[in-house]
């Protein structure tokens, strides 16, 4: 069985539905890319994904020995974290809450595998820095190394390169594929489909038509040649 | 001064009244960072005037122990307006100021009308400006007092590590398996009991002021979130004790002094944040 897999799922909030008939399957080891227009569900399928909200017909499926709380995830910067006083130690340690049920402080084992995810991000020098004093790309990283403690299997990223400028959001896309390498199955929802052709194993377009299927299959398929070429000019 | 302060001491109500004002300053002082950044300090305003209604109804129905029913109500409402936080068919704000003007408005009505206490404006505005009624706490007033916020400060220490991860990211702590919406509950009866207590040393209307203040002179000054939760706990007791001490002296009223030296820490701490370049 798959780690996840979507059968003939249909999204939307408040009764309006905003993806129907949707069938898509990852494995591990997949680097599977959701793309489409904005407004397309794609943030309504990650939340439901993560178990944020349910589906209103349909249901994702867990197996391979993945459980439902075991995705990782990496969200957009919301408002409250704008101003939120904590440093990037507080932050990459509070990803282990997840397994720890109602223990109430962290074990010395915790607190080591939050350092062993700040070294991997390449963050460990920032460990007593202020959160909102860092710049996009460290508290991306900062978010990373907090997932890596939560779980290794799966990642969900929403939009990780938006608002980044080029240098980093590429040395971003590597810090994902590095992951990716290194047996972390990654979902990425993006726009920006340059990325998600050249880094993806499997293409998931979400829209007006539904497409799934590897990358090569997507190049050479007439929604993939479509978007392609409609996005292509324009740098995300 | 000081024999004056010594005679002050002789008298076991105005020990109450330091024990009591030091364990409440340092119980609400804790969730103002939560509070504050989860833009909920408007709840902490309308819990108070719920309370307000709810203590002009004991007082009227002669209930003896009124902490008996505020408690439950402004649990009750406190766990009713975080919800509405979610919903989308009233908002968060628009049911806060419902339910916190109707029940100043009901509370006054029903004291005015039903009340017959010989002095009804003094009444009323000791509940809400909270005067003098720290000094003339009953032995079981102080009891329940101790007791809740000693559970509020225990709870707040065990849940500390969950606090921080359901405020700084809620979306994040449920998805990956934390039961935030437990925990959003167990701190919305927190700031109801707060809210409650509080209400005997400030009274209903400044309470949201010993919430706030303490936090947001933290937050300018500090940056991690360990620093900010002990700093506004010690600034909150720090401001609770030379209010009261200077009430005393100066005979001014306790709990808008309370509040005003909070203010005064609180513009204190923004100025050296600034000049240290802490918060830009």
């Amino acid at each position: 069985m798959s780690f996840i897999s979507a059968q003939n799922l249909s999204l939307g909030y408040d009764r309006t539905v905003v993806v129907e008939n949707l069938n898509f399957v990852v494995e591990k080891g997949n680097y599977l890319c959701i793309v489409g227009e904005n407004g397309s569900g794609k943030t309504t399928l990650m939340r439901t994904m993560l178990g944020l909200q349910s589906p209103i017909d349909g249901q994702i499926l867990f197996g391979d020995g993945l459980k439902k709380n075991e995705i990782g995830y990496l969200p957009q910067q919301t408002v409250v974290q704008r101003d939120f006083p904590a440093s990037v130690y507080e932050i990459v340690l509070s990803g282990c809450q997840s397994h720890m049920g109602l223990r109430p402080f962290y074990t010395e084992k915790e607190k080591a595998l939050a350092r062993k995810n700040m070294e991997r991000m390449d963050i460990a020098d920032l460990k007593n820095r202020c959160y909102r004093e860092l710049s996009g790309g460290q508290q991306q990283r900062v978010l990373l190394a907090r997932a890596l403690c939560a779980t290794t299997k799966v990642l969900l990223l929403d939009e990780p390169v938006s608002g980044l400028d080029p240098k980093v959001t590429y040395e971003m896309y590597e810090l994902i594929k590095e992951l990716n390498d290194s047996d972390v199955t990654i979902i990425m929802v993006s726009h920006d489909i340059t990325a998600a052709v050249k880094y993806a194993s499997h293409i998931l377009h979400v829209g007006k038509t539904l497409y799934f299927g590897t990358k090569d299959e997507y190049i050479s398929s007439n929604v993939g040649k479509f978007f392609m070429n409609m996005e292509g000019g324009e740098p995300a | 001064m000081i024999e004056k302060l010594i005679e002050y001491f002789q008298y076991p109500f105005v020990v109450y009244a330091f024990i009591v004002g030091t364990l409440i300053a340092l119980s609400s002082s804790l969730l103002g960072v939560t509070l504050v950044l989860k833009r909920y300090s408007f709840i902490g305003d309308g819990l108070s005037h719920v309370a307000f209604g709810a203590m002009a109804i004991a007082s009227v129905l002669k209930i003896a122990n009124q902490t008996a029913v505020i408690l439950p109500i402004t649990v009750v409402c406190a766990v009713f307006l975080l919800r509405s936080g979610n919903n989308a068919k009233i908002k968060g704000d628009a049911a806060i100021a419902m339910i916190s003007v109707g029940a100043l408005a009901f509370g006054y009505l029903i004291i005015n009308k039903f009340s017959t206490s010989a002095n009804l404006s003094g009444d009323v505005c000791s509940t809400l400006f909270g005067s003098m009624s720290i000094l003339t706490l009953t032995m079981s007033e102080v009891m329940v007092c101790v007791v809740l916020s000693v559970i509020v400060v225990a709870l707040f220490l065990f849940m500390y590590n969950k606090i921080f991860a359901v405020t700084f990211d809620e979306d994040f702590a449920k998805a990956t398996g934390v039961k935030a919406d437990t925990y959003n509950f167990i701190i919305a009866v927190m700031i109801a009991v707060i809210i409650v207590l509080s209400m005997n040393l400030v009274g209903s209307l400044l309470i949201s002021a010993l919430v706030i203040f303490p936090a947001l002179s933290a937050m300018s000054i500090l940056k991690n979130f360990r620093s900010v939760t002990i700093f506004s706990a010690v600034s909150s007791v720090v401001c609770a004790i030379s209010g009261m001490l200077i009430s005393l002296l100066a005979g001014t009223p306790v709990g808008s002094t309370i509040v005003a030296v909070d203010v005064f820490v609180f513009a204190v701490a923004y100025f050296i944040g600034k000049a240290t370049g802490g918060k830009a």
